[in-house]
């Protein structure tokens, strides 16, 4: 312990390395964890999407086309551009296609 | 009456009279340092959250001492904690002397030399991080891991400028970029030096913007800056759930040490994702952490007194820290600049720089250098990887350097 407090300049050396490679060490086992969990979670969701392409192509004939736009959006100091933005931010954070979502109006607030 | 006696009485009882008794210029150097960081907290902005806590709990702390010099009326008593980590004294780690001469900072500092604050400030990082970047990404661990660089590169130098073992791995940890896990190592293993090493912490996870580009510029090439990385997997919720769960199982069982920082990181993250605690995930992200953050602040503030602050020391642990930072930062590029070359240029060597916890800023930077290059370059969302795994990087680093010198 106290070789430890007054620590010599080659132990401080062995110990920054070995912290070092611990922390790699750690970090690199941990990816290989992740990955593991990735390519696991990957098989499990195959066969639901297997499942989910068989019914897709089952109910094609009554596949209505995509709604797009449902109505009018009405823009208030908002340009087009940012309007765009806005509503892909909203859907991506709900996890919906953006065309099941309905945008009434974008409004700038001013403070 | 004697009015004259009274009035010199007062007048010698007074604060005032305190600044031209023996040593009392050292608290007004205190005070006015205290007033400089609370500028660079207010008008600069300089992490205000945390600084202005700091700043004014340093002013409250050499305010009180000095007026009462060290009695009853402090707000915080640096001697009985010297008693309370003095292996000798007959109060050695004794909670119940402290709460009998605490004052009201005395009794913040408990949850910071108890490891309380930093952990819970962890649970509350973890609850607002989303590790799906790094899910989608898991290489960028590697990043991580190699911007601890400057922990390890700081710790050396401290040891040549003839620190302790144990002080030497609380200055390293600045080059981690991550204020609780310094706070929480540093009063574990060196907590006389709690002060400088956490305003050098923040300061520099601050200046980020200004310490982070030039290197950025440095390191890379004009090339490797202008490339764009393609769009990451997306990650379910159920990895998402999992994930914390098995991160806090496998890095404590690898180093039981990082337990209360991992534990309460991971802790927060699965109150974020399960989807069914989204109150507690709203109070651990809000109210928890403000409040914690008010209490840290001030009371890491306190120790800030002028008998461990103004010395060469303090000097050293600033010029450390920096150089810590920069290393950190040079090693998460290098870590780039292998990832480019071995993927046939397919990763943006800025996104290592972000491999320093600092989360979100470090992101933040190496998507601003990355468009400053490429204007259709949106590098947020792959440096955010690197920046969550310095996150985990650092804490690993800190548990390694406790588990040595603790």
């Amino acid at each position: 312990m106290s070789d430890l407090i007054n620590i010599s300049v080659g132990n401080a050396a062995i110990t920054a390395l070995m912290g070092y490679a611990v922390v790699f060490l750690g970090l690199v086992l941990l990816m290989i964890v992740v990955m593991i969990l990735g390519s696991l979670m990957k098989k499990a969701a195959a066969p639901d999407n297997a499942d989910k392409a068989v019914e897709t192509v089952s109910v094609q004939p009554q596949h209505h086309p995509a709604p797009g736009s449902a109505g009018e959006l009405k823009l208030y100091d908002t340009d087009p551009r940012d309007a765009a933005m806005i509503m892909a931010i909203v859907a991506d954070s709900l996890g919906k296609p953006i065309n099941e979502l309905r945008f009434i109006s974008i409004r700038e607030v001013k403070e | 009456m004697d009015v004259l006696g009274t009035l010199e009485k007062l007048v010698m009882e007074s604060g005032f009279a305190g600044f031209f008794m023996a040593g009392g210029w050292k608290n007004l150097v205190m005070i006015v340092i205290a007033l400089v960081l609370l500028y660079l907290g207010i008008a600069k902005k300089f992490e205000p959250l945390l600084l202005c806590g700091i700043a004014f709990g340093c002013l409250l702390s050499n305010l009180s001492y000095f007026v009462s010099l060290g009695g009853e009326n402090a707000l915080y008593h640096p001697e009985i904690w010297s008693t309370f980590l003095d292996a000798s004294s007959p109060y050695y780690h004794s909670y119940g002397y402290i709460m009998s001469h605490a004052g009201l900072l005395d009794f913040f500092y408990i949850g910071v030399k108890a490891g309380i604050y930093p952990s819970i400030i962890f649970m509350g990082v973890g609850a607002m991080t989303d590790f799906g970047p790094l899910l989608s990404n898991p290489k960028s661990l590697l990043l991580g891991a190699a911007a601890q660089l400057g922990v390890f590169a700081a710790f050396f130098g401290a040891v040549l400028l003839g620190f302790t073992g144990n002080e030497a791995a609380s200055i390293g940890i600045i080059g981690g970029a991550d204020g609780p896990t310094a706070i929480f190592l540093t009063t574990k293993l060196a907590p006389h030096l709690l002060g400088p090493i956490a305003i050098a912490a923040y300061s520099y996870m601050a200046l980020i913007p200004l310490i982070q580009p030039p290197l950025m510029k440095l390191f890379t090439t004009e090339e490797m800056r202008k490339v764009k990385m393609e769009q990451t997997r997306a990650v379910s919720k159920t990895e998402k759930i999992i994930f914390p769960i098995v991160v806090a199982s496998f890095v404590i069982l690898l180093l039981p040490s990082t337990a209360p920082l991992i534990g309460c990181l991971m802790l927060g993250n699965l109150f974020r994702e399960s989807g069914v605690t989204d109150r507690l995930s709203d109070t651990v992200q809000n109210a928890l952490m403000n409040i914690i953050t008010i209490l840290l602040a001030t009371s890491v503030g306190a120790t800030m007194v002028a008998e461990t602050f103004l010395n060469i020391q303090t000097i050293y642990i600033i010029c450390l820290g920096l150089i810590a930072f920069s290393i950190s930062t040079i090693g998460g590029l290098i870590g780039g600049r292998i990832m480019y070359h071995v993927t046939g240029g397919k990763v943006n060597p800025l996104i290592g720089s972000a491999g320093v916890s600092a989360v979100p800023m470090a992101a933040r930077v190496s998507q601003d250098v990355g468009r400053k290059y490429n204007k259709t370059n949106f590098l947020l969302m792959h440096a955010m990887g690197p920046n969550v795994a310095g996150v985990i990087g650092s804490a690993i680093a800190a548990g390694f350097l406790l588990s040595v010198f603790g």
